[in-house]
């Protein structure tokens, strides 16, 4: 009974931080990756609905290429018809994708509007500037505060706590997460210093580059506690493959515990929260 | 003396290096592109290899050894460099095959040899200006290639900013003298594409045998008269951006940076008001060969001939004005993105007419399928799925999501490495026995259809679902999750590589066997003037113009 229980817990506490780490790409994934906000479930969304048109239209051309194969081949169809106008099928195939164009474009453009609608003043505003090939954050609070964020190499991965690969993948992970609060409108400014990269993270539904010279600004508020992860998707020379973007949503509490001591000492408040974030996860497992 | 003889006795044809190097036989120059076309698609072709063998698993492969292999590097510098060498390859394999490949093989090539013909005149406008646009590309190709072994960033060789070369990566990212050649190439390829465009609209507004209206003229001359226009208007904003591009390097300049008060967007509006105005220069020659080649092989006049026509114009048309739906996570406007959204779409709609029109002209035919016409129904096919991606990427809400990632490298390819180029193969396959009198093995030629077909959808199909997942494009690494689809994306690169060497012999089987075509292979669904002159076509045609009823 006692093992099963154990065993039952191991399961519910790999499923609680399954779902805590779920910002990030599967293997053999064939969609989006799973919405972490509102802007991200609507893109989602608008992307299936997409496919409701494109797909039938592309299997109606394939099925009317296949038809003309079989149908009129030559061993089938000796004698060619001398057809080439036909006005009506001819206005209907123009006003036919005209109307299925509407279709999409009036949620298309609710959703653009949307994304540029964020409908409530942001809480917490962090300055993203990008570098070859590392990021640096700054903090827009009362004494604002920055730091310096780059992929983790792989020989500081004991030093920083962070050997599991199933939450802090190659390539992905950093030395120095973004941390933000959950369920809190976050502005980010982006803008870049030496050549053109763009911030991007794909479970936020967040894309924009990171410009010298310029500042764009994306918002997000996200609705599930866990690590993010999204990646440089500009050009920006040999290491671009290698300087990813890491949010790490957490409570209001733990948000509040890390800044006042990330002013200070970042690599402690890191750490601090790191240990919170795990203990958490195993009482609401052991609460199981 | 041969260019005395030439004028006393018309048929002689000029020998040896006098013949290549002077000619001013559109035949004759239309050849020199198609085998310029082949051989630097070759090197593109090796290119997309190296770059799918690298990204066949995660980690680096390869380009750290070719590194090392090419500029005798060790140990990081090697890393570092082939780092770098793998965006020069990406960078490389884009400018070949858009200014090297398919832009000298659909318009130097095949509407050099064909649209004089077609439109029942005997020569172009301008056979010297002809010459030059040609000689012109070699100096440029030599230029792009010589790039490849002089610096460009700090530790890296070759340029690797992208076909798009956006600053500031372009300029202060890599000062070495690359970049410098290779904005130099891209000006010479551009001139001589401009000479060309001026030729082939001066050709086809003038020299036009009697009776050939332009609403008689065959689709394939209208298509390369759209494009002739789309050149002449869009290549010159391209010379300006990179000409800024080369001052900003060079000269002290700011248009672009800037802490001097230049702005790099300014850079890719320019850029992209000529580059998304190419993409239909890339395209719409291949409207044109397919229309004439479903006409063939269904032994039907082409259905909506005037819709067929003036849909390409519009196609031109509105694809001078879409240009910043390649730019939507720049920071443009919300109005901005509206209006680019908006029409970008349209363009759907003149498209969806060529599409169905094409289908509606094999709607009742009698359709035998020779390689011509398979490669034909594979690019409808193909060109479909592609405008259908190009549609959802057209919403700048989704594509906020998609940008910069393998959709839309799955995206362009499925219409240009899918559509351009299997339009390129659709016209080598139909006039190849008229340009040359000899018939290839169609066995050889089905085999090399099929076998590309299902090698580029292995290739291209699964970075729908990367780019889904969120890769980002132009990455020599990714993380693990990506594996799999990667793999069988380099399978099917593999395999295209395959289906090519099987092309190559296709040709070389075709002039060791000597099959002789006859003037007309295809039959009585060939109705245009090419078809009425010998294979291959006497070295000065039309002598006497035909009239057109």
């Amino acid at each position: 009974m006692k093992k099963i229980l154990a065993s039952a817990g191991a399961a519910a506490a790999f499923f609680a931080t399954a779902a805590a780490y779920a910002a990030q790409p599967t293997p053999w994934q064939t969609g989006f990756q799973p919405a972490a906000t509102g802007i991200m479930e609507q893109i989602a969304w608008f992307e299936q609905y997409t496919l409701w048109f494109i797909v039938p239209i592309t299997l109606l051309v394939l099925v009317l290429l296949l038809y003309c194969i079989l149908r009129f081949r030559a061993a089938a169809n000796p004698v060619p018809s001398r057809t080439s106008h036909n006005t009506l099928i001819e206005v209907i195939w123009t006003v036919g994708p005209v109307v299925a164009l509407l279709f999409i474009a009036v949620p298309s453009f609710q959703l653009l509007t949307a994304q540029y609608s964020p409908g409530e003043e942001a809480k917490v505003t962090v300055k993203a500037t990008g570098n070859q090939w590392n990021w640096d954050y700054e903090y827009q609070t009362d004494e604002p505060f920055s730091f310096n964020s780059a992929m983790l190499a792989d020989a500081d991965r004991a030093a920083e706590g962070k050997e599991d690969l199933a939450v802090y993948p190659r390539l992905l992970a950093v030395d120095n997460e973004i941390v933000v609060p959950v369920d809190t409108m976050v502005r980010v400014l982006v803008t870049a210093g030496d050549v053109i990269h763009a911030f991007a993270m794909p479970a936020f539904g967040v894309k924009t580059d990171a410009v010298p010279g310029r500042i764009n600004e994306i918002w997000f508020k996200a609705k599930k506690e866990g690590l993010y992860y999204g990646q440089c998707s500009e050009l920006c020379g040999k290491d671009h493959a290698f300087m990813p973007i890491a949010v790490r949503v957490v409570s209001d509490k733990q948000y509040e515990t890390w800044v006042a001591q990330a002013k200070t000492d970042l690599s402690g408040a890191n750490k601090a929260l790191m240990a919170e974030i795990d203990s958490t996860a195993k009482v609401a497992a052991a609460g199981n | 003396m041969a260019g005395a003889a030439v004028h006393d006795i018309h048929d002689h044809k000029p020998r040896g290096l006098v013949r290549w190097l002077y000619s001013t036989n559109h035949k004759d120059i239309g050849t020199l592109y198609l085998i310029f076309a082949i051989f630097a698609g070759i090197i593109g072709g090796f290119m997309s290899v190296m770059i799918r063998w690298e990204l066949a698993e995660p980690g680096i492969q390869i380009f750290h050894g070719l590194a090392s292999m090419v500029y005798g590097l060790e140990g990081d510098a090697a890393i570092d460099s082939g780092k770098h060498m793998f965006n020069v390859f990406t960078t490389m394999h884009g400018l070949i095959m858009i200014f090297f490949m398919v832009m000298p093989a659909l318009i130097g090539g095949f509407a050099n040899w064909m649209v004089p013909i077609m439109i029942g005149a005997p020569d172009m406008a301008f056979p010297r200006m002809n010459n030059i646009s040609f000689w012109l590309l070699i100096p440029a190709f030599i230029l792009l290639l010589m790039s490849f072994f002089v610096p460009g960033p700090a530790g890296g060789w070759g340029v690797g900013g992208g076909w798009t070369m956006y600053p500031p990566f372009a300029t202060s990212g890599q000062p070495g003298p690359a970049m410098d050649l290779a904005i130099l190439s891209v000006h010479i390829a551009g001139a001589s594409s401009i000479l060309g465009a001026i030729n082939f609209i001066t050709t086809i507004f003038n020299m036009r045998a009697p009776g050939m209206t332009l609403h008689k003229m065959p689709l394939f001359a209208w298509a390369v008269l759209i494009t002739a226009f789309l050149l002449l208007l869009s290549l010159p904003v391209l010379a300006g951006g990179i000409t800024m591009l080369l001052t900003d390097r060079n000269f002290g300049t700011a248009f672009f940076s800037p802490e001097g008060g230049g702005d790099p967007i300014l850079y890719q509006h320019l850029f992209w008001f000529f580059g998304h105005p190419e993409v239909y220069i890339l395209i719409l020659p291949g409207f044109g060969i397919v229309s004439h080649i479903i006409a063939t092989f269904s032994r039907k006049p082409i259905f909506g001939y005037l819709g067929m026509a003036y849909a390409m114009v519009a196609i031109g048309a509105v694809g001078f004005i879409v240009w910043a739906h390649h730019m939507y996570t720049t920071g443009l406007s919300l109005d901005t993105q509206r209006y680019f959204v908006f029409a970008t779409m349209v363009i759907a709609v003149p498209t969806g007419v060529k599409i169905f029109s094409w289908i509606a002209t094999m709607w009742g035919g009698s359709i035998s399928f020779k390689a011509p016409m398979l490669w034909s129904i594979g690019f409808i096919f193909m060109f479909t799925v592609g405008g259908m991606t190009g549609v959802q990427l057209a919403n700048a809400g989704l594509d906020r999501s998609l940008h910069d990632t393998y959709y839309v490298v799955a995206h362009f390819h499925y219409v240009l490495s899918l559509g351009a180029v299997f339009a390129i193969f659709a016209a080598w396959y139909y006039w190849f026995p008229k340009m040359t009198g000899y018939m290839y093995s169609p066995v050889i030629a089905n085999t090399h259809f099929w076998i590309t077909f299902i090698g580029v959808n292995l290739i291209f199909f699964p970075q729908h679902f990367l780019g889904l997942a969120g890769m980002p494009r132009r990455y020599i690494d990714y993380p693990d999750a990506f594996a799999g689809w990667n793999q069988v994306s380099s399978y099917g690169s593999y395999m295209s590589a395959f289906a090519f060497l099987i092309f190559l012999f296709g040709v070389f089987e075709a002039f060791a066997k000597k099959r002789v075509a006859g003037a007309n292979p295809w039959g009585e669904g060939a109705t245009t003037l090419e078809w009425q002159l010998s294979s291959p076509p006497p070295f000065h045609q039309w002598e006497e113009l035909p009239r057109i009823k």
